[in-house]
C-alpha cells in the first residue's frame, strides 16, 4: 500500500490545525485588546 | 499553616510565582511582551520540525515512510495529556485557592487541548490503515485517548452548560480532576495490557530506541507543538482578560451615563 497519501493527510491535518487555531487564538487577541482600547477611551 | 520559607534573610513565600501570576493585571504585564517571542519560536520549531520530519529525516528500516506520521502524532499526543494535566492543575487551583485566573485558564486550554488531541487520533488513524490494515481498533492506548478526547469535549461544554457561569467553573473543575486519572491509564497502557499500539520508544528514564537522525526532528517538532499550545493559551487568557475588563468598561461607561 502506497503510504503517502495517509503520510500527506496526517501533515495536512496537523499543519491545518497549527494554523487555524492559531490563526483564530491571535485574531480573538487582537480584537479583544482593540476593543478594550476603544471601550478604556470612550 | 505557614507557608513561608526563608531564603537568605528575605521570606519567600512559597509558590510565590503562581500567587504573583494570579492576578490578571499582572499577568498581562508579564504574558503581552512575550508572547510575540513565544509565537515566533514556536512557529520557527513547527516549521523545521515538520520539514525535518516529512522531507528530510530517513525512512524506518520497518514501517518505511509511514513512520514520518510520527513528527505530528507523537508531539501531538504529548501536548494532549501535557495540557489535560494542566487543566487539572489549574482545576485545583479554582478549587482550593480560587484563583480568578484559574478558571479563566482551564476554560481556555480546554478547546486547544481539545484540538490537539483530534490531531492525535486523526494522524494515528491514518498511520494505522497502512500500517495495521485499519484506521481503527479498540485497543486500550486509542481508547483511552479517545476518552480524553471525550473529557476535554466534556469540560469545554460543562462551562458553558450553566445560566451561572461560576457553576459550571465548578461543575468542569469537578470533571477535569476526576479525569485526570485517565493519563497514567493513557501513559501505562501499552505496559498494563497487550495492545496493538507499539510500547513507549522514549522515556525519561530508559534513554531513547530510535537513531539520533530520526530523534532530533522528533524533539524540535515536540519543543514546537508544546510552544504553540502554550502561546494559543497565553494569547487566549490575555483575549479572555481583555474581553471582561472591556465588558466592565462599557458597564461603568454606561451607568455613568444612566
Amino acid at each position: 500500500m502506497n503510504p503517502w497519501p495517509f503520510i500527506n493527510g496526517a501533515y495536512g491535518v496537523s499543519v491545518l490545525f497549527l494554523a487555524v487555531a492559531g490563526g483564530l487564538s491571535f485574531a480573538r487577541y487582537r480584537r479583544a485588546r482593540r476593543r478594550l482600547a476603544a471601550a478604556e477611551k470612550a | 499553616m505557614n507557608e513561608e520559607v526563608l531564603s537568605g534573610t528575605r521570606p519567600v513565600r512559597a509558590g510565590g510565582w503562581l500567587h504573583y501570576l494570579a492576578n490578571p493585571a499582572r499577568f498581562m504585564r508579564v504574558a503581552v511582551p512575550t508572547l510575540p517571542w513565544l509565537s515566533g519560536i514556536a512557529l520557527l520549531l513547527c516549521v523545521v520540525g515538520i520539514v525535518w520530519g516529512y522531507a528530510i529525516a530517513p525512512a524506518d528500516w520497518e514501517q518505511g515512510d509511514a513512520a514520518r506520521i510520527m513528527y505530528v502524532h507523537v508531539p501531538a499526543a504529548w501536548v494532549a495529556m501535557v495540557g489535560y494535566a494542566a487543566l487539572a492543575v489549574c482545576s485545583l487551583l479554582s478549587i482550593v485557592w480560587r484563583h480568578p485566573l484559574a478558571d479563566i485558564a482551564a476554560e481556555e486550554i480546554g478547546p486547544v487541548g481539545a484540538g490537539f488531541t483530534a490531531v492525535c487520533l486523526i494522524s494515528g488513524s491514518l498511520w494505522g490503515k497502512p500500517m495495521w490494515g485499519a484506521y481503527w481498533v479498540w485497543d486500550a492506548r486509542l481508547t483511552s485517548v479517545l476518552i480524553l478526547f471525550f473529557l476535554y469535549l466534556g469540560h469545554v461544554a460543562l462551562i458553558r452548560a450553566f445560566d451561572n457561569k461560576a457553576h459550571g467553573y465548578r461543575a468542569a473543575a469537578i470533571l477535569a480532576l476526576a479525569g485526570a486519572v485517565n493519563l497514567p491509564i493513557i501513559v501505562y497502557s501499552v505496559q498494563w495490557w497487550n495492545t496493538l499500539h507499539q510500547g513507549n520508544t522514549i522515556s525519561l528514564s530508559g534513554g531513547a530506541k530510535i537513531y539520533i537522525t530520526m530523534l532530533y526532528p522528533l524533539l524540535i517538532s515536540t519543543l514546537g507543538f508544546y510552544l504553540a499550545f502554550i502561546a494559543m493559551v497565553v494569547a487566549r487568557i490575555c483575549a479572555a482578560i481583555c474581553e471582561r475588563k472591556t465588558a466592565s468598561a462599557l458597564l461603568a461607561a454606561a451607568e455613568r451615563r444612566a
